[in-house]
Parts: structure tokens; C-alpha cells; sequence
């Protein structure tokens, strides 16, 4: 590994294009190119990264945000050396470790033990060096108990800790991550947070490829909005941030949402999964705002309303209804139910239906929030239920945390001035 | 490391075949090698036999069915021995190639996340398949000591003679598995070619056989094959000098030149496309 040398940059990129040629059909056969030589194979050309110019100071810990498809992991691998870019230049000074597609890239039928060997070779790590790492590397994945364990039977929330620990472990100057918030539990979550402070410190350099417009406002010192594979905004991160909500959100992004939804009024999802014994129907579900208007995105702080439709097909007595909210790490963050009112719901007749509103103070904060309703009974019986009916956007002006409690606040000074005037 | 001549550091070129530092590049071949080696040993609690069991049971087959029943190998002096050298270099060959063409398939959550000589992969293949037959040829060199072999000066050919059948076997592991990233039916086709080449290849009978019900053309271009020729010629060197040497078949030493330009051939071939394809392996998969 080279040392860094006296520039001040860490990462330059001059220029920056790629483009992909994906063939209409995945998999092309021999056969094919041998009977028909000449034939031209129908490729779709994809320009993932135009003209891409960037310069990261040192200890500078920038963000990489974007649609999906705008180019960020691309970038992120061609940075990498994984992909060889068609033009432009690309420099690092300093050691570099990768965190890419949730992994480092693991053997499953190897315990931890041999796929940090092999990851250290890749490195070009000598196996001293490699086993040194390793004691390190499975501590701070708090693996201990399972360093026997092939990988493959690791739960994914192991798997994607001991990829980030063997990542972190290299102690290199330059860290390329992508998309390391989306998954694990909330402790994951968090030791993540702990250690890009840590790297931060260390004056470490981190380029970091993320939807979490939280992380982004509370790590970056600066960052970058990728769309169409071009640069559409750089700068401070909550301004950056901002573009980004505007841009998923836009009028035209809205009415893109509102079209693709029809009997749902919420963006329908693709793992809408109905369940249930199909005594009753979740015909419709929506939101609504306090004049009954539909929303197809919510307003932090804003009244709304949730709603269902429901229509039975045999009589059921005394049925509860209820409705969650999860965010895009899948965390539920909002329950409401009618089980716990104080009159039952009473006796419907088959054929029967009626909408159940739910009305709230939204305390959510930005971020795309799965919603599920679902009907049952006390004893347990689900009689409609769809897991993801639809997804709803919630936004406000400036990025901030996942959930809005109201509070009110007070300053208690315990100072001799407050002894004098009691 | 000498200072880096540009301002901004080391320039990042994409990934490629061999790497930048030739050190690093033979601790990952040996270090892929030698975990998928005892992977196949230890996932099993007799490995080791299991490992020697797959010749030896073909041995034992072919054994019975050509010197009892057909009584191919009247003639031949030690017989077994040989058949059981051409079963155990024939096996490096199609462990080594075969595995080796879907490798870079098998290896992709390494390629498509990590930035290393992408030619480690295949050959680390061909180095498993040099483990396996090193295990292989004690059993072979035992069978030999004990069925009446002895100690001969032409002995010293052996490294040569392996180190032909490594280039050939190399050359075709990096052609295959990078033809395999982008046309899906290479291995399929592979697999029928190698099924040919087991008959196609003086394993079970000698080129003396060849030459008796054949004709000498025959059995020359027999020996073009450099597997048919490193299993002749070790029998040759190796077993007992009854087996004709393959200079010997095509008449003149610089016979031996003909399996060999083969080898070395396949092997540039093989770094060449190796090396045009390697940089775009990532985004083919």
C-alpha cells in the first residue's frame, strides 16, 4: 500500500464516465455466436456516470446520495477499482478499504476464520498481518462465540457486522461504504454512527453512499447529489439533503406516484402481501388531510387522517382494526388500533362496509414508511390483512430525525444567583 | 515504494489480471487454494480417503474389466501402475479445467466487491488440482515400489513433464473461465469435450496399441493431445522403458517439441484473453 503523500486531496476524479451494455437477453450462449456470427445482439447502452469531477480533501467525510439508479454505487465502485471506467481519472491517496452491496465479499461455506485470510490476501495483507487483524476484527463484530460458524449459516445482521468490522479493521486512509445503514438492528445502527465519529477523528477520509438524509446531515461535511450519473448538486450537506427530498418529491415525481396508483391512493408496494382468512376485504386504504383531501405524501407535524375501507364477507362480531406505519429500515414506528377503545365494534352483517379513519398528529419524520392495516379478532383470528398495503413519503423542509415528539423545555440553573432569589 | 510521481496519488485503474506486486498475487492464489482445499478435506470426516477413493475406484473398474476380462494389458509390464498414472493425470486435468470454468462465476461475491488480480481465481483452481494429485501420485509411487517398479535415472523428467501438463491445464483454465462469464454454455460444451478426450487419450490402452490397430499417423496425432503425451511419457519415464517415449512415436526428439508448442501456446493464449477480459468480469457477471 502507498503512503499518502503531501497533497491535501485524498480521492480525485477527472472527468468520470462509464456506461454499461446490457444485453436484451442476460444470458448469451456460444451456440448463438457461433450460427449467427454477424447477427447484431441487441444491447441496451447505459450511461451510468457522465463526466464526473470531484475532489475530497483529506479527513473529509462526504456523502453520496441519489436515486436509485443515478450512478452512486457505480461511482462508488469504479473508485473501488472494481469497475474499470471508460474515461476519466481517478486517484487515491492512501490506503483504501471497501464497504460494497452489504459485504466484502465472503465464502459462505467458510467459517469467519479463513474468509478474513482471504480477505486480507486480497488486501495484500501477509498472513501475520491478517491473523494480527483477525482477533480485532471478530471483537469488535462481538462474534466471539461463533468463529467456527460457517458464514453461510450467520444470520444476515452477523454477516453484514463481520463484512463492516473487517472493513473498519483495516485501519486504511480511505473508506468507500455504500448503503451500510440499511440493514442491521438499531445497536448495528449505532455502532456505525460511533465509528464515523471515530473516523472522523482519525482524520480518516470517507466517502459514504446512503438514502439516510439523517446520517447525512449529522456526519457529512459535505455531499454530493448524483442524478442521471451526473453531478446535480455539491455542498452543504442539509442544502444537498434538501435537493434530494426535492427531487424524489418533486410535482413531477408526485404525479409519477399518483398515476401508477389507482384503486390504492397510496404508491402501491411491491411486497403487498395479503393474508388472512378472507373473512373481510381491505378494499381501499388511504391518507387524508384534516379536509378529507387524499395525500399521496404527508407533512411532518401535519394533522392527518388514515383510512380503510373494509367489506365483509360473513357476519363477524366485535372486529378490531388496526394499521402500522414502518420506516424503510422496516422498524415499526406507528400503531394505532381499535382494540383497546372502549366499545366494541359491534355486529356486521356479510356484505357490509364502512371505513375506519385513524386521525394523528404526524410526529414522523422524513422517510418512506410501508403501511399495513389489517382486520382481526380477539381471539387472535386475522380475517384481512395486508402486510405493505402501500407506502406513504413523508416530508419536511429540513432533514432531521425519525420521529417528532413534541416537547417543551426548561433551563434549571442550579447557580448561587438562583439560592439568592429563593 | 518508490515516491509516487503524480500530486494526487496512486491513479485507480480498474481492476486486472495479475495485480501490481507479484508477492501478493501468489499469497492469494495460494491462499484461495489451500482454504478450498481443506474445505473439500474437512467437510468430511474422511476426507483424505474420499479424495484417493474417486481414482482408485476407477482404477479398480478399469482394472478389472481390461486386464481380467478384456486382457488389454497382457502384454504391457506393469500394467496397473500405468493405467493407474494415466487415471491420476487425467484427473489433475479435468479437476483442474473443470472446476476452473465456473470459477469466476462461483467466486462472484468477491469479484463484484473487491478490487484483486482476477487471475488468481482460476488459477488457484489448477493449484487445488496440484494438491490433490501431489496426494494421488504417493499413492501411485507406492503401487509402483510395490508391484516391481524401481529407482531410474529418467525419474528426473517428471517435473518437466508436469510442469507441461500444468502450462496446458493453466492455459485452458483461463480461456474457459473467461469465456464462461460471457457465454453460459461453455461449460456444458466442456464437460462433452472432456468426456471425449478420456476416450481420446491412451489411458486405458497404450500407443503401442495405437500403433498396432491404428497406424503410426494415428497414434502422432494422438500425442499432439500434451495430456496424451504427459501420460505416455511418464509411463515411459516413470513406469518402464517398454512404453515408448513419445520422441520415440514421432521418430525424432524434436517430436516432443509438438505437445509442448501445444502447452505454451495454450498458456499465451490463455494469459491474453485472460487479460482482456479481466477488466470487465465485475460488471458481466
Amino acid at each position: 500500500m502507498s503512503e499518502p503523500n503531501s497533497s491535501s486531496a485524498a480521492v480525485v476524479v477527472e472527468g468520470l464516465s462509464k456506461s454499461f451494455d446490457r444485453p436484451e437477453h442476460q444470458v448469451s450462449t456460444l451456440k448463438e455466436q457461433v450460427l449467427q456470427p454477424f447477427r447484431p445482439r441487441r444491447s441496451r447502452h447505459l450511461r451510468a456516470l457522465r463526466e464526473i469531477s470531484l475532489s475530497v480533501e483529506r479527513g473529509e467525510f462526504l456523502g453520496i446520495v441519489g436515486r436509485n439508479g443515478s450512478g452512486k454505487s457505480t461511482l462508488l465502485k469504479c473508485l473501488a477499482g472494481i469497475y474499470r471506467a471508460d474515461e476519466g481519472k481517478i486517484w487515491i491517496n492512501g490506503s483504501v478499504s471497501t464497504f460494497i452491496e452489504l459485504g466484502v465479499g465472503f465464502n459462505p461455506e467458510l467459517a469467519a476464520l479463513d474468509n478474513v485470510m482471504i480477505n486480507a490476501a486480497m488486501l495484500g495483507l501477509s498472513r501475520r498481518e491478517a491473523k494480527q487483524r483477525f482477533d480485532a476484527v471478530i471483537d469488535f463484530a462481538e462474534l466471539e462465540d461463533f468463529t467456527d460458524l460457517k458464514i453461510k449459516n450467520y444470520s444476515s445482521g452477523m454477516r453484514v457486522r463481520l463484512a463492516f468490522s473487517v472493513m473498519i479493521q483495516l485501519d486504511a486512509d480511505v473508506l468507500l461504504i455504500d448503503e451500510v445503514l440499511a440493514v442491521g438492528d438499531a445497536a448495528f445502527q449505532q455502532k456505525c454512527f460511533d465509528e464515523f465519529e471515530q473516523t472522523k477523528q482519525k482524520n480518516k477520509t470517507v466517502l459514504l453512499v446512503t438514502h439516510n438524509m439523517g446520517a447525512v446531515d449529522r456526519f457529512c461535511d459535505r455531499a454530493v447529489l448524483l442524478e442521471r450519473g451526473r453531478i446535480a448538486a455539491i455542498g452543504e450537506p442539509e442544502a444537498v439533503a434538501q435537493r434530494y427530498v426535492d427531487l424524489n418529491f418533486s410535482p413531477a415525481a408526485r404525479t409519477a406516484a399518483a398515476k401508477a396508483e389507482s384503486a390504492v391512493n397510496l404508491a402501491p408496494d411491491a411486497d403487498d402481501i395479503l393474508s388472512g382468512d378472507g373473512r373481510a376485504v381491505i378494499e381501499d386504504a388511504w391518507f387524508e388531510d384534516s379536509d378529507g383531501k387524499r395525500l399521496t405524501t404527508l407533512t411532518s407535524g401535519a394533522d392527518v387522517a388514515f383510512s380503510a375501507r373494509v367489506r365483509f364477507v360473513e357476519a363477524v362480531r366485535n372486529p378490531i382494526f388496526s394499521v402500522t406505519l414502518s420506516s424503510s429500515a422496516r422498524i415499526p414506528l406507528f400503531s394505532a388500533s381499535s382494540e383497546w377503545s372502549k366499545q366494541p365494534s359491534g355486529q356486521f352483517a356479510a356484505g357490509e362496509e364502512l371505513v375506519w379513519k385513524v386521525k394523528f398528529k404526524n410526529a414522523l419524520g422524513p422517510d418512506r414508511y410501508g403501511v399495513t392495516p389489517a382486520v382481526t379478532l380477539r381471539d387472535g383470528a386475522t380475517l384481512a390483512a395486508r402486510e405493505r398495503i402501500g407506502s406513504v413519503v413523508v416530508t419536511r423542509t429540513n432533514p432531521g430525525p425519525l420521529v417528532d415528539i413534541p416537547f417543551t423545555q426548561q433551563l434549571l440553573r442550579s447557580t448561587p444567583a438562583d439560592a439568592n432569589q429563593g | 515504494m518508490t515516491t509516487d510521481p503524480h500530486p494526487h496519488g496512486r491513479p485507480i485503474t480498474g481492476p486486472g489480471a495479475f495485480g501490481d506486486d507479484a508477492q501478493h498475487f501468489w499469497r492469494l492464489v495460494w491462499t484461495l487454494a489451500t482454504t478450498s482445499f481443506k474445505l473439500r478435506f474437512f467437510g468430511s470426516a474422511l476426507g483424505y480417503l474420499w479424495q484417493l477413493m474417486r481414482p482408485l475406484m476407477l482404477f479398480a473398474v478399469m482394472y478389472v474389466i481390461f486386464t481380467v476380462i478384456l486382457g488389454v494389458g497382457d502384454g504391457e509390464p506393469l500394467y496397473g501402475v500405468a493405467l493407474l498414472l494415466g487415471i491420476v493425470f487425467f484427473q489433475f486435468f479435468t479437476d483442474s479445467v473443470g472446476v476452473a470454468v465456473r470459477s469466476i462465476i462461483a467466486r462472484e461475491a468477491l469479484i463484484r466487491k473487491v478490487d484483486f488480480p482476477r487471475l488468481a481465481v482460476p488459477l488457484a483452481c489448477v493449484l487445488q488440482a496440484l494438491f490433490n494429485l501431489g496426494l494421488n501420485l504417493i499413492v501411485v509411487l507406492l503401487f509402483l515400489i510395490f508391484t516391481g517398479g524401481h529407482l531410474m535415472l529418467s525419474w528426473i523428467q517428471f517435473p518437466l513433464i508436469l510442469l507441461m501438463l500444468i502450462c496446458f491445464s493453466s492455459g485452458l483454465a483461463m480461456i474457459l473461465s473467461a469465456m464462461y462469464v460471457r457465454f453460459r454454455d461453455v461449460q456444458p460444451i466442456w464437460e462433452v469435450i472432456t468426456q471425449a478426450l478420456f476416450y481420446g487419450t491412451p489411458i486405458l490402452y497404450t500407443i503401442s496399441m495405437v500403433i498396432d490397430k491404428a497406424g503410426l499417423p494415428a497414434a502422432r496425432i494422438l500425442l499432439m493431445n500434451p495430456v496424451a503425451s504427459a501420460i505416455q511419457q511418464a509411463r515411459h519415464a516413470m513406469v518402464d522403458h517398454s512404453y515408448d517415449a513419445v520422441g520415440n512415436v514421432y521418430g525424432t526428439l524434436a517430436g516432443d517439441l509438438i505437445p509442448i508448442g501445444i502447452s505454451v501456446a495454450t498458456l499465451i493464449i490463455g494469459l491474453l484473453y485472460f487479460r482482456a477480459a479481466a477488466p470487465h468480469m465485475a460488471e458481466r457477471l
